[in-house]
């Protein structure tokens, strides 16, 4: 089962935590779940059923999936995605 | 060696050296853009020169022009020293959780530094120079972070200095901050050959800021999305603090001495190395060491650094 490391401004809808275990077999799935489980952060991560959010990356284990299969990415057992608001530097 | 007649005739026409020695793969060469040769220090010395020339040309820019400007350290300084040079006042919404030496070197340019909080990290500070763009429609606003003449800066000068050195060059690794160099680069060299990978790097900095109070506080830059920036793109990953410091410390074994976040550029560099059969990879080295020697990254106990990394924002 994945893990899923969350970003400082989602920990509150977990109880506070940093990393939670998922279910699911697709990025998507993880979503989905997170959604179901957390009700909080419905909305936050994509619209309903949809991609996640521009402002919003999803990386399984550190690559940003939207240059691998997108939502469809495959995870799972020890696969580790961290969602993280996008952030400008320079 | 030629006289030249401002040190702003320096920016550019950077080195780039072979650091294979730290290769893990003997079939892929790995080269190395030393932008920190650039006189203000940073690869951000050519967007800034860029943006203000291009203002100076519109006449946005006039003698006496009070601008301002929102960065995390390196556009700052850049902007800062040609400002000084050129007659400007140059105002910069700084996060406060920048290493003491960009602080230092604004104020060395004669910048005014306006402090933002630093939970709020680059996006925090970069809506309130938009803010106070808005109070201040006297102020000149480059806006780094949608300026296409910064894209253009590394689209005519870094693209074609990596295709005139390395035409080999099999995929381009960059960071991304304002995806600046990534768009212009990157595009010019897809330009030449279709085959070439442009692969970006950025810090997981988003766990690092806590004072962002929604996910959508995140920001992508306009110039990302404008240049298309998702189509560019053939891969982005992030690298965590300590691989960052680690692979900053490993440059150090072939005389490079970098900032952190050409650390976290070549650990991308040495994964894409083991992940591919052959290759030249190209990597942008985008300062050196000069400002984050406070970080004690090269001297102190590798989990201290890692920890105190993670307080400070060096992209």
């Amino acid at each position: 089962m994945p893990a899923v490391r969350l970003p400082t401004v989602l920990r509150s809808h977990a109880g506070g935590a940093a990393v939670v275990v998922a279910e699911g077999e697709t990025v998507a799935d993880v979503l989905s779940w997170l959604e179901a489980t957390y009700p909080g952060m419905a909305g936050q991560l994509r619209a309903p059923g949809g991609e996640a959010h521009r402002f919003v990356n999803v990386y399984v284990d550190d690559d940003d999936v939207r240059y691998l299969d997108g939502l469809a990415t495959k995870v799972g057992e020890g696969t580790e995605v961290t969602i993280l608001p996008a952030v400008a530097g320079g | 060696m030629a006289v030249y007649e401002s040190a702003l005739d320096l920016i550019g026409n950077t080195p780039i050296v072979d650091v294979s020695a730290l290769s893990p793969n003997p079939r892929v060469r790995i080269l190395a853009k030393l932008e920190g040769q650039n006189p203000g220090g940073s690869v951000k010395d050519r967007a800034a020169k860029y943006m203000i020339e291009e203002a100076e040309k519109d006449g946005r820019l006039r003698p006496g022009s009070v601008l301002i400007e929102s960065s995390s350290g390196n556009t700052g300084i850049a902007l800062a020293m040609i400002c000084k040079v050129r007659g400007y006042h140059l105002k910069v919404v700084l996060p406060e959780n920048v290493s003491i030496e960009r602080r230092q070197l604004l104020e060395v340019w004669g910048a005014e530094i306006i402090p933002s909080p630093g939970g709020e990290g680059s996006n925090g500070a970069m809506r309130r120079a938009i803010e106070l763009a808005g109070e201040h429609p006297e102020w000149v606003f480059l806006h780094q972070y949608s300026n296409q003449a910064n894209a253009k800066a590394h689209y005519e000068g870094t693209g074609p200095e990596i295709w005139r050195d390395c035409p080999e060059l099999t995929h381009f690794i960059a960071g991304l901050g304002t995806s600046g160099t990534l768009m212009g680069a990157g595009r010019f060299l897809k330009e030449q050959n279709a085959a070439v990978q442009v692969w970006a790097v950025e810090p997981p900095v988003g766990e690092m800021v806590d004072g962002l109070k929604n996910l959508d506080e995140g920001y992508v830059p306009e110039l990302f999305t404008a240049n298309d920036g998702f189509d560019l793109l053939d891969r982005k990953m992030i690298v965590r603090p300590r691989e960052s410091i680690e692979w900053t410390r490993r440059l150090t074994e072939v005389g490079v001495f970098s900032g952190i976040s050409s650390g976290a550029i070549m650990a991308a560099a040495v994964k894409a190395a083991k992940l591919l059969d052959e290759g030249t990879l190209v990597t942008i080295v985008c300062d050196g060491g000069w400002k984050y020697l406070s970080t004690g990254a090269w001297t102190d106990g590798l989990d201290e650094v890692e920890a105190r990394a993670k307080g400070i924002i060096y992209f």
